[in-house]
């Protein structure tokens, strides 16, 4: 159907929608109320486990399945989209491009930030248990701060400092331990993922059992993969020459 | 003024889907689904929030209380903006593979190549 | 004093939603997408969820924009 008709059908369906949802919207809890019954359970089990961030317990002890399928997912879209950009058989790779200059200023700026982002994201990873962040934002901080980089540089010089086989094997064993970890509670008589370290106390930084171990590997799966995941959309973009503008047979 | 935040996600909602609508081009599609997918986060958060509570952090400044926003929701926000991530980066490789194959990426063109 | 802030941050977010989405030239929405995910970032901050701000600060304001401008750049350069 043409633009008009599926616009006017959209219009039609927009305005439905927004009728049902103001109906549901009548029958809930006002904004900013203080009825929540997750969180009346959720809070006293993470300080019943010495966590101090009340997120990462639900996300690494409480409902740490859940995370080990993200874990999953993760590793699942790095795999398709490495599966999807190879390199076709027409695209070779690119010699280096003469010519370009970056300017002095971003050079300095990229290499005083870049051991100051790989720190942040370090603290961020391993304070997880403690401060706001953990393995997740920690993970593509790292990620950003190799590819400062690039920002400093060329393209080439990040691809030949970048050993891509490294963090492709750190990806898949990050990963690999998540649910090893996990194996280990199985073991011990408790459940799969339970939190079966010693917890010490509140608000130390060797606390909260195996929620920091959960969250430095999750910082490494998380970077190894973020770091797959653009190299090949930089390989796609920057690494290869474009194929001839003729009809090709693929 | 609640229903202010719960109208927000709502807009983001129809505003996504009128985007992926009105595109021309395979990557608008993409972009705007990730509006779309930014409503949800935000009706979830505006589900948990309370007057006057802090976050769901403890430290030596702010003892544990019961008196914090739901930490529940803000789990399932996290999970939600990485599996959202994922999702439009495995998006965006098609586009790049159906660029290369049909040299278009008008959806309206696509829909005629067919067989 | 926070319900003022809420409401300033909800309608910059709507704004900015819209924004995304009118932007015709995909080049150009990859920038606006970035700031998109930093007015959600303030708009998270200011729900009390540092958690999910400094999630969507890394991933929506870095990592989506910088791969909608690497996939742009490729598709214009092969249709050049």
């Amino acid at each position: 159907m043409n633009r008009r008709a599926r616009l006017s059908v959209f219009g039609l369906g927009a305005a439905g929608l927004a009728v049902l949802f103001a109906l549901a919207l009548a029958g809930m809890p006002d904004f900013g109320t203080s009825d929540h019954p997750y969180r009346d359970l959720a809070v006293p089990a993470a300080v019943a486990h010495d966590t101090a961030n009340v997120v990462s317990s639900v996300n690494f002890d409480q409902r740490a399945l859940d995370t080990l399928g993200e874990e999953v997912i993760l590793l699942s879209a790095v795999v398709g989209a490495t599966a999807l950009l190879r390199p076709t058989p027409h695209e070779t790779q690119r010699p280096p491009a003469p010519g370009g200059r970056v300017l002095d200023g971003t050079i300095l700026m990229a290499y005083l930030l870049l051991p100051l982002t790989t720190l942040i994201g370090l603290d961020v990873v391993v304070h997880g248990h403690l401060t706001p962040g953990g393995g997740f934002q920690g993970g593509v901080v790292l990620a950003t701060a190799l590819h400062l980089l690039y920002l400093a540089g060329r393209y080439e010089s990040l691809a030949r400092l970048r050993p891509l086989d490294w963090y492709v094997w750190v990806e898949g064993s990050s990963a690999a331990s998540f649910a090893g970890i996990g194996l280990v509670g199985l073991g011990l008589g408790s459940g799969f993922l339970a939190n079966v370290a010693p917890h010490g106390s509140f608000q130390n930084l060797l606390s909260a059992g195996t929620v920091p171990i959960l969250n430095v590997v999750t910082g490494g799966a998380v970077a190894g993969g973020a770091v797959v995941l653009l190299a090949q959309f930089l390989n796609q973009a920057l690494g290869t020459t474009p194929q001839a503008a003729q009809k090709s047979a693929g | 003024m609640g229903v202010l935040a719960y109208a927000v996600a709502g807009w983001l909602v129809i505003v996504g889907a009128l985007g992926m609508l009105r595109s021309r081009n395979l990557v608008q599609a993409t972009v705007a689904l990730s509006v779309a997918q930014s409503g949800t986060y935000v009706f979830l958060l505006a589900i948990g929030y309370q007057w006057s509570a802090t976050a769901p952090v403890f430290s030596s400044g702010s003892p544990p209380t019961n008196q914090v926003v739901d930490p529940v929701v803000q789990a399932m926000a996290l999970t939600d903006i990485v599996v959202s991530a994922m999702v439009t980066a495995l998006l965006l490789a098609l586009t790049i593979q159906i660029e290369k194959t049909h040299r278009t990426l008008d959806p309206d063109e696509l829909q005629r190549l067919k067989g | 004093m926070s319900a003022a802030l809420i409401v300033v941050a909800l309608t910059l977010v709507a704004i900015g939603g819209a924004t995304v989405v009118f932007t015709t030239d995909p080049a150009r929405q990859a920038v606006t997408l970035s700031v998109f995910g930093l007015l959600l970032t303030l708009l998270f901050f200011v729900l009390q969820a540092p958690d999910v701000a400094l999630s969507q600060l890394v991933v929506g304001a870095a990592l989506v924009p910088l791969m909608v401008m690497l996939t742009v750049r490729k598709i214009n350069q092969r249709s050049r």
